[in-house]
């Protein structure tokens, strides 16, 4: 899954807690004084119980300054775990935000390759899951280790001052306690492996049927949807039964062994405690370290497997942390460009054993109207990847006003363009936020009066509260061409000197794209556009056509000369006139 | 609840059993202590090893009928919860599939599908925990006080004491905590949408120049999360250590109290250790009883959730469907007549679908045609009833269409949807979706009619793999898939819903020419934004609005539409459609 190893994540997780060097060193003290004084209790009841012989028989004097120190170190532990606790939970959940805001804001600079080519769930999910059980896993985890290993070298500690000879027989069933503990997480990991797989299996059938419901009931498909959906229920029902069942007797494994442990003890203390070996009070004390001795044994085998997952999901965090970022170490400004573009000898492939475009020249007058022209799927966004630096070429030089691209600073050449994609997007915000995102200083007046111009007033003032109705991503309640609108309406509050159009009216009706003519033209006016689209009237009148197929531009020229050429375009534009 | 209990109640047994030898269990366990006394109080002060011995037998053969009781219960509430798991998932699949469509989309599919999986995953989780320790808990928390007042009642009187302040501080700091954990779940939600979004908009966002912001709004959110995990720790931190500071006072309290009661000669030495040890037992469960309210407040949203879904009425079309026999498949000759249909998607007065009156002969073709949002994929989906009109009849071969199964209209319509979309499995699989039993040889002409046989035969034939979404198929390929996947059986309509809009112009010719010359002659429905692809239809409706404002031929729409030779002659300017 990653490349990075095991001790290098670890390294690396080490470097990320330096920071809180002093509250782990706080956690770790805490957690020390934490098993002391709670190992200590047991010692002192057996203490008092040695006091209370029988009737007439009791060392009250004793007995009053042992229940003291018993009252101290009770205190004592509320306050070493309590700050143990709030320190672990602070360490965890500011570790969980700065490793989720160094991931998103590393994302803002992520290459839009690296974007478009990774699903979009996965990196979502290494933010918000993978965050939190690498915090959960690793710092608890560590403290729950910890605390276990101290526990288990304390009990044997204290056990062995009472009598080396019962503790004997306790540290003898320690290797029964491992094995049962290996036994059961082996099988338990296993099953839950397998339980994962089914169930994501199950997950992505209920996705593709759920989306496509219309389908399956227009096919009358629902019951066979019902049966295949059947047979995946029930062999995760069978998985899921053994993991929950294995997962489920790890607590009686380990009472069996505790209480196992337990009689053991009784019987050799009793005989002990007869020839005078140890006291009652000693018994006591042994007997409630054996109830207690095998828990922190299943607990550091479960965290094993925790701390492993953990590192798992540090590496894909960490691997996103590092990534690597847009080159932008260009700082020339564009800002009021002529719109004078060049493609000097310009090589670009997506992925190296797929020659894309090789060796493309294109000159482009300021103000100047080019159309991209192809059929669909044939890599007409591609130049616009170019243009914006989406994509950076693999050779040759892109020129803005004879700069090259890459000697612009990466903002300032973006907004510089705008840049309305047949891919509409919308924040999840207000009407007017998410038209303010081109020009935040824009004014209420403004923005109306660029709505009325796109034509998208009269059904903003339709929504519930008008500008300010929240739009969710997808839009909602809006129309395909609706949100086409909005996002016209965005660009529209502050032009930059160059346009990008990628199917910008796609899905709006021809009629009200003709009545939104004029906004159109008023912004394209004297600045240089690159418009990609499909009907025949928009491309008629573009100074440069570029003909793209397979990727590649295979014509340009302006419409009649490509129509002389009696090329691709010329046959596509035959084509659709003759089916006239 | 009581729905869920509704699904438990299938496994009746189990789910009594369950709890009950969970108790059985727990009885073994309170017993211990007792055994130990009389250890102590017989066994020590008598010396007799032969009483030691036996107890100690007696202590194995408690820890062993423990194991197998709390084994078997693990079983049956693992076996329980899994199971009524696995049908809760199998009941909302089925009422997801017999949802409206209508219902479908207003609840949204990424909440159906969360529904089907967390949700019942939660709620699996909170019945397993139920059946193991909600009976259990309680019973060692009263158990222990009883034997504690068996022992002695003027001790077990702290015992009271003690079970009522635990109680009141487990109360407390959950009645404090559950709420704020809903609050910490709902801006992790937060900071999840924001990374989906951001995501999603990449390209705009930076096109806009809005990465500051963005980061700015994500550390927000994240701050927000913290600020509140922090505050809610502050509490939740205090739950340990004040539970182990009231036990362990109690414990002081009772061995000071009970050595009165020794020196009184009420009690014995060992008793008191008994005593000690039932104190020990509440601590442990009364945890393990806070940990499972949190899981229960878990599941108790999922619950409601889930039965929010079960709840809703099932396709709420009309259910009187005509027996099979009176709509034999093959008399159907697949004429369709719409008369004043109107619709309505929010059931209020404002129509969609606007007195719609219609006559498509069987085997003529139909075009639709008009602007985004005018309601042409609306009246598909009125013609195969996915929508019941709100008023006016559809008739199929005319039979009202609401009284006609979901089984013959999949026989009769053949629909290819606008978004082209596969399931996995294998092209066989896809192609034999409806319940029509093709043979191979149909199944290829279908292929070869789509002009789908060549790729399909290069990617190995039929039994070629098609993962999820078709997505190793490109957009034209999973197209003309849909395309043949229409026509098995023979459907007598065929429905094309602007699916042509993948294919190169070259593809779509031939593709046109094949379904034109289909040997059954069925009746054609075409949907397009593009009037050259209706020029040959039997007739043309021209929608605006969800109103039909042109009803003929081309040329008497041309002459007498002002609609259609708007749209026609923005597709295609006046002087090259006379050109011709």
């Amino acid at each position: 899954m990653n490349n990075m190893s095991q001790s290098r994540i670890m390294k690396r997780v080490l470097s990320e807690l330096k920071a809180y060097g002093f509250k782990i060193v706080l956690s770790i003290i805490c957690a020390l004084a934490t098993v002391y004084l709670t190992l200590l209790i047991p010692i002192l009841t057996g203490r008092a119980v040695d006091c209370i012989i029988d009737k007439g028989q009791i060392d009250y004097q004793q007995l009053i300054f042992i229940l003291k120190q018993m009252s101290a170190a009770v205190v004592a532990t509320f306050f070493t775990q309590w700050i143990m606790n709030r320190v672990n939970n602070s360490i965890t959940f500011t570790v969980t935000k700065s490793l989720r805001d160094r991931a998103f804001s590393k994302l803002q600079q992520a290459k839009i390759a690296e974007i478009d080519s990774h699903p979009h769930g996965d990196f979502v999910s290494r933010i918000v899951s993978d965050a939190d059980t690498f915090a959960d896993g690793l710092l608890m985890g560590f403290t729950q280790f910890f605390t276990g290993v101290i526990t288990i070298l304390g009990t044997i500690y204290f056990m062995v001052r009472i009598s080396w000879k019962i503790a004997l027989v306790v540290i003898i069933a320690t290797p029964i306690s491992l094995l049962l503990a290996k036994f059961i997480s082996e099988r338990t990991y296993k099953y839950f492996g397998a339980q994962a797989k089914i169930k994501g299996k199950e997950t992505s059938y209920i996705e593709e049927i759920i989306e496509n419901k219309n389908i399956v009931r227009q096919m009358d498909y629902e019951d066979n949807a019902l049966d295949n959906f059947e047979i995946m229920n029930d062999d995760l029902s069978e998985v899921a039964m053994k993991a929950t069942f294995y997962s489920s007797i790890v607590n009686p494994g380990t009472r069996l062994i505790n209480n196992i442990i337990y009689a053991a003890v009784g019987v050799f203390g009793a005989m002990m405690a007869i020839s005078g070996g140890i006291t009652v009070g000693g018994l006591t004390s042994f007997l409630s370290y054996a109830t207690t001795y095998a828990k922190p044994f299943n607990e550091i085998s479960g965290v094993i497997t925790e701390f492993q997952n953990a590192l798992a999901c540090a590496a894909r965090l960490f691997e996103m942390i590092d990534a690597g970022t847009e080159v932008d170490d260009g700082d020339r400004s564009i800002d009021g460009a002529k719109g004078r573009i060049e493609f000097k000898n310009v090589y670009f492939s997506y992925n190296k054993d797929k020659k894309l475009i090789e060796d493309l020249n294109i000159k482009i007058d300021p103000g100047q109207k080019v159309a991209i022209v192809g059929p669909t799927g044939a890599g007409k966004s591609t130049i616009i990847n170019l243009l914006m630096r989406f994509y950076d070429i693999d050779k040759g030089q892109i020129l803005i006003d004879g700069i090259d691209i890459k000697d612009i600073d990466l903002d300032n050449l973006r907004s510089n363009f705008g840049m309305v994609l047949q891919e509409t997007w919308l924040k999840n915000a207000t009407v007017k936020d998410n038209l303010k995102l081109a020009n935040p200083e824009a004014t209420d007046e403004e923005i109306i009066e660029a709505a009325k111009a796109t034509h998208a007033h009269s059904f903003i003032k339709r929504m519930p509260y008008g500008y300010d109705t929240i739009l969710s991503t997808d839009g909602g309640a809006l129309s395909q061409g609706q949100i086409q609108l909005l996002c016209i309406t965005r660009v529209m509050l502050n032009i930059p000197p160059m346009l990008i159009l990628d199917e910008a009216t796609s899905s709006i009706d021809t009629r009200t794209e003709q009545k939104i003519q004029s906004a159109f033209n008023k912004m394209m006016k004297g600045r240089t556009t690159f418009v990609v689209a499909h009907r025949l009237s928009t491309i008629k009148g573009a100074d440069t056509i570029l003909f793209v197929q397979d990727g590649k531009v295979v014509e340009q020229g302006n419409h009649v000369q490509l129509l002389q050429k009696n090329g691709f375009y010329a046959k596509l534009y035959r084509s659709q006139r003759i089916e006239n | 609840m009581s729905f869920i209990i509704h699904y438990v109640k299938q496994y009746k047994l189990r789910a009594f059993l369950a709890p009950l030898f969970k108790m059985l269990e727990a009885i073994f366990e309170l017993l211990v202590p007792l055994v130990m006394a009389s250890i102590i109080n017989k066994g020590i002060k008598s010396a007799d090893t032969h009483f030691i011995i036996r107890m100690s037998g007696v202590l194995l053969f408690l820890a062993i009928a423990g194991l197998l009781f709390s084994i078997t219960a693990q079983y049956f509430s693992a076996y329980v919860a899994v199971y009524s798991a696995a049908d809760i998932r199998r009941d909302i699949f089925e009422k997801i599939l017999s949802l409206s469509q209508g219902t479908k989309d207003k609840i949204g599919d990424e909440v159906l599908t969360t529904r089907i999986t967390s949700d019942v995953n939660q709620i699996q989780n909170g019945i397993n925990m139920v059946l193991r320790l909600f009976l259990r808990s309680p019973f060692i928390v009263v158990g222990a006080t009883i034997m504690a007042f068996v022992i002695d009642v003027k001790s077990a009187l702290i015992f009271i004491a003690a079970v009522i302040v635990l109680s009141l501080i487990v109360f407390i700091i959950m009645k404090y905590t559950l709420p704020r954990y809903k609050t910490i779940a709902a801006r992790l939600e937060k900071v999840l949408h924001a990374t989906s979004e951001n995501l999603e908009g990449a390209r705009v966002l930076r096109a806009f120049c809005q990465v500051d912001e963005e980061k700015e709004a994500f550390e927000n959110k994240t701050n927000n999360l913290v600020q509140m995990q922090l505050h809610t720790g502050k509490v939740s931190a205090l739950l340990n250590p004040v539970t182990y500071v009231v036990v362990n006072i109690g414990v002081v309290v009772l061995i000071y109290m009970a050595s009165g009661r020794v020196n009184d000669g009420h009690i014995l030495q060992g008793d008191v250790v008994a005593l000690v040890n039932y104190m020990g037992q509440i601590l442990v469960e009364l945890i393990k009883l806070a940990n499972l309210i949190v899981i229960l407040m878990k599941a108790f949203p999922s619950a409601d959730r889930v039965r929010e879904i079960m709840s809703m009425k099932s396709d709420e079309r009309c259910q009187d469907k005509l027996p099979i026999n009176s709509t034999a498949i093959d008399g159907a000759k697949g004429s369709i007549s719409l008369k004043n249909v109107s619709f309505s998607y929010t059931g209020g007065n404002e129509m969609d679908i606007e007195n719609i009156s219609l006559d498509i002969p069987a085997g003529s073709t139909l075009g639709i045609i008009g602007g985004t949002g005018s309601g042409k994929s609306t009246i598909i989906k009125l013609l195969n009833h996915t929508f019941d009109a709100t008023s006016g009849v559809v008739e199929i071969d005319g039979q009202d269409v609401r009284k006609l199964t979901d089984s013959y209209l999949a026989y009769t319509f053949g629909i290819v949807p606008q978004r082209a979309s596969l399931f996995s499995g294998t092209i066989r699989s896809n192609m034999t979706m409806k319940d029509v039993e093709p043979s191979d040889d149909e199944i290829k002409t279908a292929l070869n009619i789509a002009q789908a046989l060549d790729f399909v035969e290069e990617k190995g034939g039929l039994e070629a793999e098609v993962t999820a979404k078709g997505s190793n198929f490109s957009g034209g390929q999973r197209q003309r898939l849909t395309i043949a996947r229409a026509l098995i059986g023979k459907p007598r309509v065929l429905v094309l819903d602007d699916s042509s809009s993948a294919l190169d112009l070259a593809t779509e010719a031939r593709l046109k020419k094949a379904l034109e010359a289909l040997p059954w002659k069925p009746t054609m429905i075409i949907v397009s934004q593009r009037a050259s692809s209706l020029l040959s239809a039997d007739q043309i409706m021209v929608l605006e609005d969800g109103r039909c404002v042109g009803l003929g031929t081309h040329k008497h729409l041309l002459e007498s539409c002002p609609t259609y030779s708007e749209i026609y002659y923005c597709q295609y300017p006046r002087e090259e459609a006379l050109g011709e």
